[in-house]
C-alpha cells in the first residue's frame, strides 16, 4: 500500500476513537511538559549562578598568598605575608596578554561621615579595579593611578555605605572619615548586589592600596592580586606566566603564593545548579517513560478490542506490513503529537512560574529539540510490538473474534 | 471460457485439537463466470471451511484450487492478500463494516490496500460512491454503520465487496443477521449484480435463500453430495411485491379491526 494511504488509514483510525487517543496522548503531553519545564528551571538557575559567577568580572585570575607557617602552625591560604604590591608591579610589567590589574588589600574598619558611622568593608585597591570586577560607577570618577602614587586620601563607596552615610544627600565630593583621616569621595559604585558568596558586595570603601598600606593598616603585604586577561583563550596562559614570574622571583624558595581562575571558582559554582537540572531532568525522564509505557499498554489493548478490524482489513488484501505501519503510525502520531502540545505546556507553563514565582526560567531550544525527537521514539519503540502483534495475526482467527 | 474457480480433490484437515478433524474430504468443483452458487449444508458440514480456502483466507491441506487461473498453492502471505484485494469481493454475516467509520470509507477500504493499480483519492471517492449508488445507498454515504439498518449495512459490505471489481464475490450467511424482508431486500441486490454478470458464491442454510441462486451445491460431511441446477428459482423483485401485498392488506386487517 502507498504510505499516503496507509497515514490516512491510521488518521482516520485515530479520529474514530478521539477520546481514547487524547488520554493516549496525555501522558506525553505530560511526560514532555514536565521535562520541558523541569530543564528550564534547572537551566535558568544555572544561569543565574553563572550571571554570578560572571559578575566577578570577566577572565578573571587571583592571585593569593599562600600558606604561613611559624614553628609547625599552619596558617591556611592567605595568611602569609609574602604577597608584596613591588609582585603586583612586576606583573603588570612583565606577564603579555593583562588586560587589568589591582593589587588588593582587604579590611574592615569603622568610617565616620556626616554625624553618621559604620562598620564596612575598607579595600585598598588599585585604579583598574572597577574594570577588572567589571563594575561600573554610578557616579563621579574612579581614583586615578596618581592618587595610588601619591598615597592619595580619596575614596570611592559602594552603593550601600552610600545609603548608609548620606541618605539624604549626594556622597560625591562629601569627606568620609576612616581612623580619623579625612578621605574625599570621588565616586559611587553602581550596585552590584550580593556575592555568590552571600555577603553584601556594596558595602564596601575603595581606597588607594597604597593609602591603606601607609595610612590606615599599616602592613606591608597585600591580600590578593586580581588580574584580567586579554581573553578566554589566554586565561591558562597568563595563569602559568604570573607562576612563572612569582616563583623566580621568590629565586628557590618554597612558592608561598596561589593563582587561581575564576573557571575553577565557578566550576565548583555551577556544579551545584548542574546537579540540580540534572536531577529534574531524570524527574522528568521517568514521567517520559511513564507516558511511553501508557502508549504502548493503549496500543495493546487496542490491538485485542480491534482484532475484528484487523481481521477485515487483512480479508480485503492487508499485508501484514500495513497493519504494522498502520499501528506503527498511530503510535508515533499519538507520541510526537503528545510531545508537541507537550512543549507548548512545557514552554506556557515555565513562563507562568517565572511570572508567578519570579523564578529566573530558560527554556533550552536543544531540550525542545530532545523531547519532540524523544518521544517520536518513544512512540516507535512502544508501539513496535503491539504493531507487530497486530500484523501477526491469522485473517479467519481475527474475523471470528469476538 | 476456462471456468473462474476450479477445484480439484480439496481436502482440510485441523490438526490443532486432540483428534484431527477432517472437516472437508475431497471435494471438486468448477465455477463458471456468471454463476450464482448457493454452498448448502448443516453445521459441520464443511461448508464454512470450504469457503474459507475458496477465499484464499485458508489453505487446502491437499488438492489444487485453482482462482482466475492461478493456482493459489504457489503464493505466499502477502501474494494471497494481494489475490483476494484484486479477484475476490467479501460479504460476512455479522456485516464487518469498521465502525465509526461512514458507508464511504468503509466502501474506499479494499481500493487504499490496492497495489495493482494506483487511484487518486478522487477517483477512490467517486468509485466507491458509484458502488454505493449500485446498492442503492448513495444517499447515505456519510452515514456511520449504527446509523444503518441491518440490511442497509449488508448493502454496504456489498458495495465494499464490489468496489475492486472481483471476479468473484463471496458472501458467507450474508442473510443470516437479517429478517426475512430485509433478506429478500439483500437476495434482490445480489440477483442483480448477477444479471451483470458477476459471479457469487454464497454459504446458507436456509432453503428459501438458497432458491434465490442459480445452482445449489449440498455438502454433508466434507463432501458434495447434492449439485443441481435451481428449477424454479425465486425472484426477489416479486417477492418483495407480495411481501409489500401481504403488509398492505394485514394493515388494512389491522384498520378493519380498531375500525370496528
Amino acid at each position: 500500500m502507498h504510505f499516503a494511504n496507509t497515514l490516512r488509514v491510521a488518521l482516520r483510525a485515530l479520529r474514530r476513537n478521539t477520546l481514547r487517543s487524547l488520554l493516549t496522548a496525555l501522558g506525553m503531553i505530560i511526560g514532555v511538559a514536565a521535562v520541558i519545564t523541569m530543564v528550564s528551571i534547572g537551566s535558568g538557575a544555572k544561569a543565574q549562578v553563572e550571571a554570578q559567577v560572571a559578575s566577578l568580572g570577566q577572565n578573571l585570575i587571583t592571585v593569593m598568598p599562600g600558606s604561613f607557617s611559624s614553628g609547625g602552625m599552619r596558617g591556611g591560604f592567605g595568611s602569609s605575608v609574602s604577597l608584596t604590591p613591588e609582585d603586583a608591579d612586576a606583573i603588570a610589567a612583565e606577564v603579555a596578554n593583562i588586560d587589568g590589574l589591582s593589587a588588593e588589600v582587604r579590611d574592615r574598619n569603622q568610617v565616620l561621615a556626616n554625624g553618621l558611622n559604620w562598620n564596612t568593608n575598607v579595600n585598598g585597591v588599585g585604579p583598574d579595579y572597577p574594570y577588572v570586577r567589571n563594575w561600573p560607577m554610578e557616579s563621579g570618577a574612579m581614583f586615578t593611578e596618581q592618587d595610588v602614587k601619591s598615597l592619595g586620601k580619596v575614596c570611592v563607596i559602594g552603593k550601600t555605605v552610600a545609603d548608609q552615610m548620606f541618605p539624604n544627600e549626594d556622597p560625591v565630593g562629601q569627606t568620609l572619615r576612616i581612623r580619623n583621616l579625612p578621605f574625599r569621595i570621588l565616586g559611587v559604585l553602581s550596585p552590584k548586589g550580593f556575592s555568590i558568596f552571600g555577603s553584601d558586595e556594596d558595602d564596601v570603601v575603595l581606597i588607594p592600596y597604597t593609602s591603606h598600606m601607609r595610612r590606615v593598616s599599616r602592613r606591608t603585604s597585600i591580600s590578593m592580586i586580581r588580574i584580567q586577561a586579554a581573553d578566554a583563550d589566554k586565561v591558562a596562559q597568563v595563569k602559568q606566566s604570573v607562576e612563572d614570574l612569582l616563583t623566580q622571583r621568590r629565586r628557590g624558595r618554597e612558592p608561598d603564593f596561589t593563582v587561581r581562575t575564576q573557571e575553577e571558582l565557578a566550576s565548583a559554582a555551577t556544579a551545584t545548579a548542574k546537579t540540580m537540572t540534572g536531577l529534574l531532568a531524570g524527574i522528568a525522564g521517568v514521567s517520559l517513560i511513564v507516558g511511553g509505557i501508557g502508549i504502548m499498554n493503549i496500543m495493546l489493548v487496542s490491538v485485542t478490542e480491534r482484532t475484528r478490524e484487523i481481521g477485515i482489513r487483512l480479508a480485503i488484501g492487508a499485508h501484514g506490513r500495513d497493519v504494522l505501519t498502520q499501528f506503527l503510525i498511530e503510535a508515533i502520531l499519538l507520541s510526537s503529537l503528545g510531545g508537541l502540545v507537550g512543549v507548548a505546556v512545557g514552554v506556557g507553563g515555565s513562563q507562568a512560574l517565572s511570572s508567578y514565582n519570579g523564578w529566573p526560567v530558560l527554556v533550552p531550544t536543544t531540550w525542545i529539540f530532545i523531547s519532540v525527537a524523544g518521544s517520536a521514539l518513544v512512540g516507535i519503540i512502544s508501539g513496535f510490538y503491539p504493531a507487530y502483534k497486530a500484523a501477526q495475526l491469522d485473517p479467519i482467527d481475527a474475523l471470528r473474534y469476538e | 471460457m476456462s471456468p473462474v474457480v476450479k477445484i480439484q480433490d480439496l481436502h482440510k484437515i485441523y490438526e490443532s485439537g486432540e483428534v484431527p478433524v477432517h472437516a472437508v474430504r475431497g471435494v471438486s468443483l468448477e465455477i463458471q463466470r456468471g454463476e450464482f452458487i448457493a454452498l448448502m449444508g448443516a453445521s459441520g458440514s464443511g461448508k464454512s471451511t470450504l469457503m474459507n480456502m475458496l477465499g484464499c483466507l485458508d489453505r487446502p491441506t491437499r488438492g489444487t484450487y485453482e482462482l482466475d487461473g492461478i493456482n493459489i498453492d504457489d503464493l505466499d502471505r502477502n501474494e494471497l492478500a494481494d489475490l483476494r484485494n484484486q479477484k475476490l469481493g467479501f460479504v460476512f454475516q455479522g456485516f464487518n463494516l469498521l465502525a465509526r467509520t461512514t458507508a464511504l470509507e468503509n466502501v474506499e477500504l479494499p481500493m487504499l490496500y490496492g497495489r495493482h493499480r494506483k487511484f487518486s483519492m478522487d477517483k477512490i471517492r467517486e468509485r466507491a460512491m458509484h458502488c454505493l449508488e449500485i446498492v442503492g445507498l448513495a444517499n447515505r454515504f456519510d452515514h456511520f454503520p449504527n446509523q444503518l439498518s441491518g440490511g442497509q449495512q449488508q448493502r454496504v459490505a456489498i458495495a465494499r465487496g464490489l468496489v475492486n471489481e472481483p471476479q468473484v464475490l463471496l458472501a458467507d450467511e450474508p442473510t443470516g443477521n437479517l429478517d426475512s424482508k430485509t433478506s429478500v431486500e439483500v437476495m434482490g441486490v445480489f440477483q442483480k449484480l448477477n444479471d451483470q454478470g458477476i459471479t457469487i458464491v454464497m454459504v446458507t442454510h436456509e432453503l428459501d435463500i438458497a432458491k434465490y441462486c442459480r445452482r445449489n451445491l449440498i455438502l454433508r460431511d466434507g463432501v458434495v453430495v447434492r449439485d443441481e441446477l435451481v428449477a424454479d428459482g425465486t425472484i426477489a423483485e416479486e417477492e418483495m411485491q407480495r411481501i409489500k401485498a401481504a403488509e398492505a392488506a394485514a394493515k388494512l386487517t389491522l384498520q378493519a379491526k380498531s375500525e370496528a
